[in-house]
């Protein structure tokens, strides 16, 4: 888009990208396939327009479980991550957390719900184990950005704990105590999803609401999640945590008991692969690799990089027309209210739900699943981009109106903006891999069937499969954004 | 005739008043320089005259407005944005047409930055980087030119070229400038500038940079 001169690397990266995507697109099956998609989208918005909250039975408990599962599985990812940034220099440490955040949330809750069944216990970890790998690695970052040169003026013979106390801490916690409130709010959201697996969280009654068509209780759901997200700031302070928490711990279900023979079982044997535990030998376990290999994960891989790829390039066509919805540079106080709104909405609902709410429309094929990512990463970064432009001073005699937008502003922000995308690749293929639990082929998909069939073997090869995958893209990523030289200091993930 | 009257008893930001009791008109075909200390009320008093001008005037502010970003080319054409259909500008923005170069080529010849073309601004020397952003200011098709210590990064040699540029494009132009003698050999009008106030206004004939000593004095 921003043709710096024609040699330029950021020129090449986007054609590059526009080229992968396009032949990605070229093989998708991308198609509306609902009979009458239009009479199904008005009986949602008709849902909007009269919003049910009587409809369900229990939504407060619903909204309590939501907000109980986030508030322990976030707290809990916080004191294990905080341990893990302190020892983030060992090697295996920084492994783990690789390996652990590589796995979505819902692939952790889909193992755990085998282990421990419905109990709180399913939850609390699938949040907490994901977030405690993601956490570990930002907050090992903030450590490492501290400034350096107060360390300096400490006198010589001051023990290296008393240092990191008086020099390093208490700068970097500022950054921790941000950062965790956003993790909180990606718990709930997390948390809300849960429940399409079972859980009873606001999720699980947005499912039964959709399948049943109850449109204006979905509508309710829908709000009242909305609501719980926006006003955070003002019921999130930090010395009602306590309260929270313990409120947490007791209203949570915990009547459910699970079998330690049943959890021992799951670990040492129902995921080692079937001719192993068959005892087929070497010749039997071939077979199966090779089974699994050709049949489940290249297919599976190849639509999830696919779908992966032409999602990142959508976002980022979205980003740049959202943008501008927020931006000081280019409208005034009244549309970007307005503007405000839709990015908020936008970027708080879940891709999963957004995904599956369309899938109802429109019926299964990529399409959902492409649009639900692009529109809640499009949001995310457009509201970034957005804020970021209110730091960007114009000439006085700067043009205006859409030669403003396309020549102060779109390459002014081009860069910041390939920043955040290629941090959020790794994000979206994620995200693309657990979609496959809607039925579209991606990995998700291979991996709930296994679950299905109770084929557990299968299924943990395929999400270490997926976590692998991840882990590449992340690696990709960092290299493409230090040869671009592209740095952002948002740790938003 | 007057290009534009400026009567104004304060001008500022926000209730702290930068410059006071100010008047002066600017003829057409006026050269004038605004000297005075920093902080003075330079910046002010140009930025003033700008809005009075309403979209009649190219502007090289102090912190020169480039789009780090962009190449050379399209900086110097923005320019001209306002006057080309948006379509223009697009196709401009993603390879530049071959007449729009060929009008963008005299003025970096001008400024002997043609070579340059092609470059981004983000890759360029402070000195260059000036010189685009005067090149913008002299790809404006209107007839007077305001900048704020146009050349402030170049050496005497080519501040006089890039002054000399200036004067053969626009026949009015008001430029705030730290060298003295500079000044006075480039405008014919110099006006002064001391603790928010005119302190001085007069032709720039016969006169030395000394007799501009008393605007840098300290203030008690």
């Amino acid at each position: 888009m921003t043709s710096r001169s024609a040699g330029s690397p950021f020129a090449k990266t986007t054609k590059i990208f526009l080229g992968v995507a396009f032949i990605c697109l070229i093989f998708s099956d991308v198609a509306i396939t609902t009979v009458d998609p239009w009479d199904e989208f008005k009986r949602l918005l008709l849902g909007f327009l009269t919003p049910d909250f009587y409809a369900t039975d229990n939504i407060i408990q619903a909204i309590a479980y939501t907000l109980a599962f986030a508030f322990l599985g976030v707290t809990l990812s916080n004191v294990i991550g905080l341990i893990l940034a302190f020892l983030f220099h060992n090697p295996i440490i920084r492994a783990g957390c690789a390996i652990v955040r590589a796995v979505h949330e819902l692939f952790w809750a889909l193992i755990f719900l085998q282990m421990f069944g419905l109990s709180p216990l399913t939850g609390i970890l699938a949040i907490a184990i994901p977030y405690a790998g993601i956490i570990a690695k930002v907050y090992a970052e903030i450590l490492e950005e501290a400034d350096p040169a107060p360390l300096k003026t400490v006198p010589a013979g001051t023990s290296g704990l008393s240092a990191f106390l008086f020099v390093k801490l208490p700068d970097a916690w500022s950054h921790f105590r941000s950062y965790s409130m956003y993790r909180l709010e990606c718990g709930i959201r997390s948390s809300a999803v849960l429940g399409f697996i079972g859980l009873p969280t606001l999720g699980f009654h947005l499912e039964t609401a959709f399948k049943e068509g109850q449109y204006s209780e979905v509508a309710a759901i829908l709000l009242l999640f909305y609501l719980v997200i926006a006003t955070m700031r003002f019921w999130m302070k930090r010395p009602l945590l306590p309260i929270y928490l313990i409120g947490a711990a007791i209203i949570l279900p915990w009547g459910t008991t699970f079998s330690l023979s049943h959890i021992v079982r799951f670990l040492t044997e129902d995921i080692i692969p079937y001719p192993i535990r068959n005892g087929e030998g070497w010749e039997g376990l071939l077979d199966w690799l090779q089974m699994m290999v050709f049949d489940q994960a290249i297919p599976g891989t190849i639509a999830t990089v696919q779908l992966t790829m032409i999602a990142l390039v959508t976002t980022g066509f979205l980003t740049i027309l959202l943008f501008p919805l927020i931006s000081p540079l280019l409208l005034g106080r009244i549309p970007r209210f307005f503007g405000h709104l839709f990015l908020v909405i936008a970027r708080s609902t879940p891709e999963y739900i957004l995904a599956f709410i369309l899938l109802q429309l429109w019926g299964p094929s990529m399409l959902p699943a492409i649009v639900a990512l692009t529109v809640h990463n499009g949001a995310i970064i457009g509201h970034l981009i957005g804020r970021y432009t209110e730091t960007v001073k114009l000439r006085l005699d700067a043009v205006k109106g859409f030669n403003r937008y396309t020549y102060e502003v779109l390459p002014r922000v081009y860069r910041p903006m390939l920043a955040l995308l290629f941090y959020r690749w790794e994000v979206i293929m994620r995200e693309t891999a657990i979609l496959g639990i809607l039925g579209i082929a991606t990995l998700g998909f291979y991996v709930d069937s296994a679950f299905a069939d109770l084929r557990f073997d299968r299924a943990v090869f395929l999400i270490a499969i997926t976590a692998l995958l991840n882990i590449c893209i992340d690696v990709i990523s960092r290299a493409v954004r230090s040869k671009l030289r592209l740095q952002t200091s948002l740790k938003q993930q | 005739m007057s290009l534009v009257e400026i009567r104004e008893e304060t001008v500022g930001y926000k209730g702290s008043p930068v410059l006071q009791d100010v008047e002066l008109s600017i003829i057409a075909g006026e050269r004038i320089a605004l000297v005075g200390e920093s902080g003075s009320g330079k910046t002010t008093l140009l930025n003033l005259i700008h809005s009075k001008l309403k979209g009649g005037s190219s502007l090289v502010p102090q912190e020169l407005g480039l789009v780090q970003a962009l190449t050379v080319f399209h900086n110097v054409y923005m320019g001209r944005l306002h006057q080309c259909s948006v379509w223009r500008n697009l196709r401009n923005l993603l390879v530049p047409l071959k007449e729009d170069i060929r009008l963008v080529l005299p003025i970096l010849k001008l400024l002997r930055m043609e070579d340059k073309i092609h470059s981004s601004v983000g890759e360029l020397s402070g000195g260059q980087q000036q010189r685009t952003a005067v090149g913008r200011a002299l790809f404006h098709t209107g007839n007077v030119l305001l900048a704020d210590e146009p050349v402030s990064a170049v050496d005497e040699h080519q501040g006089r070229e890039i002054l000399e540029a200036i004067s053969i494009n626009k026949p009015t132009v008001v430029l705030a400038m730290h060298d003295r003698a500079l000044a006075i050999e480039f405008a014919d009008r110099v006006i002064g500038i001391k603790d928010g106030r005119v302190a001085l206004d007069q032709a720039a004939l016969d006169m030395k940079p000394s007799d501009l000593n008393h605007l840098y004095q300290n203030k008690n």
